[in-house]
């Protein structure tokens, strides 16, 4: 367990200072959102409409910009191979580094969310589902996307490939997270969240697995 | 080998390159001439003999090659997931060989079934394309196959990529599952099922024929392009091999 805190801390450390690229994540996702704006155009109606869905692909995106920090940058100074082959097995390795991922990329959006959803003029009503949404779904993109980071950690330029591996295995996320927000908009009961819940618990439960294993294959010879 | 029956042991003794490469040559031109049949037959009575849907009018005859071309796409993707956990856990390069090949005419089939679909849609709904359940699985299905060709061709070690690809196609495989479901959850356009539903086929009679050959066809047409594909990347393989040494 201390050698788990250890690595999380450790990967936190290397996301946040210089060098690290937490705060581009994030700058990266408010200047997506930022965007949209400009291209569907500035009707309030529409923006407050769209706002869930916009901030939830907005937070692929960003999630999935700073994948390659999972694996790469200790593949390439060799220091994943001493973690592999240290005392905690690959899978604890892999859900550390995916834990560290989240705390500085998925939370941070989160909290950011709801500035940025100001801004599209979400209706009042909306807020605790877009946080609630995104604090349940972005773990499930950090899984799933540690898999990505896995399989590609050998392929030269892996970044070109990684978003068609992952874009559709996180879709159900985006699907539950932008339609929990859409349906507390109107007022419906609101199914979706035991099913993201549930998407997002299992994703976080098996991708260690996966990604181990796919990193372990990376490692050999 | 007749008392065995189907079981692992002898399933392996296929597995032997040699082996399958005598055996699928022997199995080819007769199942080519079952495809011949099969689609010729359904593709006959599907356009000549069957009447005008009195909704659809001949636009029905439409669903004889989508109907067909989405089962082979999932059976596909089954047949991708069983050879890439065979690959897996028997490390058997034939397995890895079979998943590899059948990736691009899986996509191909996706690719068809969604075509067809929009040529359909565009009579009957009034438009090519709605985001209903169906379709968007079926696009999710298409970008996974896209994914896991590239990820196949991204890496260069034939065993790593390999072993990368499973590990890929059986995450995709719970996947593709869960996004079923969750497009399900999220619309519904598409009529249900009518072929498999419960208390038995919804279809007319008229159309069943047809459409069981076709489905037959398709699948007689997969598995043959695809033992082609498997024999073509075999004898790829010992090519390299033999100008390595030679090298």
């Amino acid at each position: 367990m201390n050698a788990f805190l250890a690595l999380l801390v450790r990967d936190m450390r290397l996301a946040t200072r210089a060098g690290g690229s937490a705060m581009l994540a994030v700058a990266f996702f408010a200047a997506v959102a930022a965007l949209v704006p400009l291209g569907v155009g500035a009707d309030l109606k529409l923006l407050g409409r769209i706002a869930g869905g916009v901030l939830w692909v907005a937070a692929v995106l960003a999630a999935l910009l700073s994948l390659d920090r999972i694996f790469q940058s200790d593949f390439e100074d060799g220091s994943l191979e001493l973690l592999v082959l240290g005392p905690l097995p690959s899978e604890a390795v892999a859900l550390a580094k995916i834990c560290a991922h989240w705390l500085t990329t998925g939370l941070p959006l989160t909290i950011l969310s709801p500035v940025l959803a100001l801004l599209f003029n979400l209706p009042a009503r909306g807020y605790d589902a877009l946080i609630a949404s995104l604090a349940l779904g972005t773990p499930a993109i950090s899984a799933i996307g540690a898999i990505g980071a896995g399989l590609t950690l050998t392929v030269r330029r892996g970044g070109l490939i990684l978003p068609l591996l992952i874009l559709p295995l996180i879709s159900p996320a985006v699907i539950f997270g932008a339609g929990a927000i859409l349906a507390s908009l109107d007022g419906l009961s609101n199914g979706a969240f035991p099913l993201l819940g549930a998407f997002s618990f299992v994703a976080v439960l098996l991708s260690p697995f996966a990604a181990a294993a796919a990193v372990r294959l990376n490692l050999q010879g | 080998m007749s008392e065995r029956g189907l079981s692992w042991a002898n399933l392996f003794e296929f597995a032997n390159p040699k082996r399958f490469l005598d055996v699928s040559g022997w199995i080819i031109p007769w199942l080519a001439a079952l495809t011949a049949i099969l689609i010729g037959a359904g593709l006959y009575l599907g356009l000549f003999v069957v009447p005008p849907d009195y909704q659809q009018g001949d636009t029905v005859k439409i669903m004889f090659i989508h109907v067909p071309a989405a089962l082979t796409a999932m059976f596909a993707y089954g047949a991708i997931a069983f050879a890439s956990l065979i690959g897996l856990v028997n490390r058997h390069p034939l397995a890895d060989v079979a998943a590899k090949t059948a990736a691009p005419l899986g996509a191909t089939f996706t690719a068809l079934a969604l075509i067809t679909g929009s040529l359909w849609g565009r009579p009957m709904w009034g438009t090519y394309w709605v985001w209903d359940a169906r379709l968007t699985s079926f696009l999710i299905l298409f970008f996974l196959y896209l994914g896991y060709i590239a990820l196949w061709n991204a890496i260069e070690d034939e065993v790593r990529a390999a072993k990368a690809a499973a590990i890929l196609a059986l995450v995709g495989v719970v996947d593709v599952i869960i996004v079923k479901y969750s497009v399900e959850w999220w619309s519904t356009l598409h009529q249900g099922d009518s072929l498999f539903a419960q208390g038995g086929t919804l279809i007319a009679p008229v159309f069943k024929w047809p459409l069981f050959l076709m489905m037959g066809g398709y699948t007689a047409l997969f598995i043959l392009l695809w033992l082609i594909r498997i024999r073509t990347e075999i004898l790829a393989r010992r090519t390299r091999a033999l100008l390595r040494r030679e090298a």
